[in-house]
Formats: structure tokens, sequence, C-alpha cells
């Protein structure tokens, strides 16, 4: 905080951005400190749209608390249901088959490019480039459609369940996601054509909000942003879950970590992500949805961990389980709200314009960072 | 020269017109009018919920288990039941569902076992009152009117 006596002292500003800033996406408030147009500091307040889903979770048994985290990261719901079905199946000793496991990375990927999707649209219109948010939802709209043929509902989708799945996929389910796959190739296409070469784009975004890997690993940042930095570190190969082993895939990685490079690699995750649906889609084997899960579900008493590679980095659930239908305590370990963390040591010394750029490259959501 | 003709006979603004007409295919519009033309949500879609009956006896499918209700993460499922004393079965009263708090997650719907509760299609869910969001049996076995708009 400034230590000015008079006010005619003007070395240090401090500068409220947020809590209702269009660029912040959602409700965080950050306080620069501000010298001039460099930042000297910068400052999370965050917990506007805390609603203690932590707390929720111990008063609901475990079916009931699936729908509530679809509502945390509400960009990715998916995944969300995947981190938590997976955390309470390891607590519960269940066994999920084949087909269950399928249909679920092929929606946690179509999830992971809806959610690359609205950051790079919302992303560029913080940067100043307007069109991209119109192609990017359109495209985004097709995954939401085939995510309410599929389930129900678009965004808070409740796909998994306890066990397996609950639904059936649907008649044209492998067409629809092949005839997305081929269709959205091109349009990945068409955003590279827009934006990596462009010149505002690239002197927005080079040299922006560099976090070099050790700085990376010594905040936790995990996801794209790491990947950017240089290390290969992805959930899905490291320790794969919901048999990720079986499918050939790369891990993008860049080398400088500034805004660019965390660009780049989201672009190649889209494509990655459509190898993966591909793959998923051919390789769709027959047989049940659901394993044996009592509906008086009472897993024994103990804890258990799963993480797994959301769209915006490791997202772990920690459930501990005291014998009875409810949760004891169920933690959450969410990648945007670790990553947010870094935003200090990446806005110092840069400009107030490329605090914009830089908090939107983390990709956060508030509803995760909050809970 | 050429470029003056360019300029003439504005060939950049037909090329621009021409990128534009091509996106004006009705496939490729987006943008509903929406109370003159509905869009067609899909068939899994879980909106209003609804409790059905048999179609042709009108008897409530319901067997009144309170499954739904037990179920039910926010627990604005109310189910209330009366023993028949001549045939010893649980007949139905009455039953509460609370749509402004229900989420829309479709656990009460999987928890029935006789697929009497249902989520169904419909999506205009809006009330003048607060208790008007506070579904009777009446209202779930009716189903919300269909809104008509006067333009």
């Amino acid at each position: 905080m400034a230590t000015s006596t008079t006010f005619l002292d003007t070395n240090e500003l401090v500068l409220n951005m947020g809590p209702q800033h269009p660029s912040t996406h959602g409700v965080l408030r950050v306080i620069l400190k501000l010298d001039g147009e460099k930042v000297m500091g910068a400052d999370c307040v965050i917990g506007y749209l805390h609603r203690g889903v932590e707390k929720i979770a111990e008063n609901r048994t475990y079916q009931q608390f699936a729908p509530y985290v679809d509502r945390m990261d509400y960009v990715a719901a998916v995944s969300n249901g995947l981190g938590y079905c997976l955390a309470v199946e390891t607590l519960g000793g269940i066994e999920v088959p084949e087909r269950a496991q399928c249909v679920r990375v092929i929606l946690t990927e179509l999830n992971r490019i809806a959610s690359h999707l609205l950051w790079l649209g919302t992303h560029a219109l913080d940067i100043g480039a307007m069109t991209p948010v119109f192609y990017c939802f359109r495209e985004r709209e097709e995954v939401l459609k085939i995510f309410e043929k599929y389930c129900g509902a678009r965004l808070t989708t409740h796909a998994f369940r306890i066990g397996g799945l609950q639904y059936e996929t649907y008649d044209t389910f492998e067409k629809d996601c092949h005839a997305f796959c081929d269709w959205f190739e091109k349009k990945v296409d068409e955003y590279e054509e827009l934006l990596t070469t462009n010149r505002i784009w690239v002197g927005r975004t080079k040299g922006v909000g560099i976090l070099d890997a050790e700085a990376c690993k010594t905040y936790g940042v995990t996801g794209p942003v790491l990947r950017a930095a240089g290390v290969e570190w992805d959930l899905r190969k490291a320790q794969p879950y919901c048999g990720y082993e079986k499918y050939d895939f790369d891990i993008p990685t860049c080398a400088n970590g500034d805004t660019y490079d965390r660009y780049i690699v989201r672009m190649q995750e889209f494509r990655q992500s459509v190898r993966i649906i591909r793959q998923a889609v051919d390789s769709l084997p027959e047989g049940p949805i659901k394993g044996r899960v009592s509906k008086v579900f009472k897993p024994p008493i103990g804890e258990a961990y799963e993480s797994i590679e959301a769209p915006k980095g490791e997202l772990g659930y920690y459930v501990v389980s005291d014998g009875s239908t409810q949760p004891y305590r169920l933690r959450v370990r969410p990648p945007s709200f670790v990553n947010l963390q870094a935003l200090d040591e990446m806005c110092r010394g840069c400009l107030v314009a490329d605090v914009v750029a830089i908090i939107g490259t983390i990709d956060i959501v508030l509803g995760e960072v909050d809970r | 020269m050429k470029e003056l003709l360019k300029a003439v006979f504005l060939v950049d603004l037909i090329k621009g017109l021409a990128v534009t007409f091509r996106n004006q295919k009705p496939s490729l519009i987006y943008t509903e009018q929406y109370p003159k033309e509905r869009p067609l949500v899909a068939e899994r879609y879980r909106g209003a919920p609804r409790l059905n009956v048999h179609p042709d006896t009108d008897e409530t499918l319901c067997i009144a288990c309170n499954l739904c209700a037990l179920a039910c993460p926010e627990q604005l499922i109310v189910v209330g039941a009366e023993r028949n004393k001549e045939t010893r079965r649980k007949e139905l009263t009455t039953f509460t569902y609370d749509v402004s708090r229900c989420m829309f997650c479709g656990l009460c719907e999987d928890a029935c076992p006789v697929d009497a509760l249902e989520l169904t299609q419909d999506f205009e869910l809006a009330s003048y009152t607060r208790e008007g969001a506070i579904w009777d049996r009446q209202m779930l076995e009716e189903g919300p009117l269909p809104t008509e708009y006067k333009h």
C-alpha cells in the first residue's frame, strides 16, 4: 500500500479492478498497485461467488451431490462431474464398464473443446478482437447441442452418475461426433488464420505475462499455463484415468510461457481433443453403461483423492467417508483457484492493459475459484 | 487505370457482400424469433416436471412410494398419501413440487420406479408470484398452459 504522506506524492497508485469489470470474467476484484501505467503488484480479492459447495456436500448423499459439482466450473461441467464420480468410485471400489468409460472420454473431450472455445472467444474479445467470439460461440453451440441431445441439459449437464452413466447414447451420437470433428477441424484453421499471425494479436500477447517452468511449479500451476512453460505434464498421460492410455495423442508444449504460447498450446489442444474423440467414437464398445451400485450407496470408511486433467488444469476431488451415505468431508482442488495465485507474479512490470490479457490467459471461472 | 475501374465499379464492396450473402443460408442462421417460433429442444430435455396419468383411465401412475422426494438434493418434493382401507394400498392424495428451487438434475425421474414423474420439454416456467412456482398435483398432471402472445 502507498505510504505517501502528502497527496502530491504520486509514486504509487492503488486501483481497484473489478468486481464489476467485464474483463475479470466474473466477480474477481484485483487491487492493482500502479506506478504510472506500470503494475507493481496485484492482489486478488475473491469470494464474491462463494456458495459453500464443500459444506453442502456434507449434507447430501453421494448421488445427490453430483449435480452441484457442475455448478463450480460451469464452463466445463462434464469434467467436474467426471472428477467427482472417479473419486467416489475409487472410494467405493466400483468398477465402471468399458462403454461408460469410452462415452465419458468423448464427452469430457467435447467439453474441453467447448471450454477452450469460450476461453478463446472471451480472451480475444478482451484484447480487442471482436470477430472470434462470434465464431467460437457458433462452434460451442454445436457441442452444447450434442450435450443436450445426450443428457437433456446444455450447461449444467449432470451427465455422469456414480458407477457409470445414466443415459445410453442417442441414435445418431457417433455420427454427430464425427460430423462435429470434421467440421470443427476446419474451424480451428480459421481461428489460426485470424489470430496466430495477426500483428495486433502477436503484439498484445507475445512476451506478456511470462511465467517460467520454475515459477509454475512453485505456485502449483497446472494445465495449459504449465505446458506453455515447457513442462510436459498432462494427467491424461501421467496417471491415465478412464482408459486414456488407450488413445494416441500428444501433449502440446511451448517454451516461453507467455500469453502467446498459452494460446498456441490451447489451439493445439483443440486438435488433440478432436483426435481423441475420433478414436474413442470409433472404438466405442458395446455393453452395459452402469456398474453395480446399490441405491443406498455407503462406501467403506476411508478416503480417496482422484484428479483429472480438466480444461483448466488439474482438478482434484478428495473425499472422506465415515461409512454413512453422506461424505464426511469433501475437498476440491480447483485448477482456476490455484492458477490465479500466479497472477501477481505474471502482472509485475506489465502495463494495465496487459492485466486484462493476463487474467484472460489464465482462463479462470469464478464459480470454481470461490466454490 | 485498373485501380480506378475497381473503385468505380465497387469491386471490393461486391466481394465483401458476396461473403456476407454466402453466410445468409437459412441453415447457418442461429437467431430464433423467440415467442413467434419456439426452439425445438432435445427429446431428453429436462424441463418442467409432469406427473403422468394413465392415458385411458386418467388415474395417476404415481404409487406414492416417496422415492423421488428422497432422491431430490433440494428436498423440494412433498408426497402426500393415504392408505385405502379396502384395498390396503397407499394412494396418492397431494403432490407438491417447488419449481423455483429445482435445478433440473433429473434425479427424481431416475428414481421413479413407475415412470410417473417426468421432466418434460416444457421450458417456460415464469410465474408472477413465488407461490405460483410451487406446483400442486393438478398443475403437475395438467402441465403448464401454453403461453399465448398477442402481437
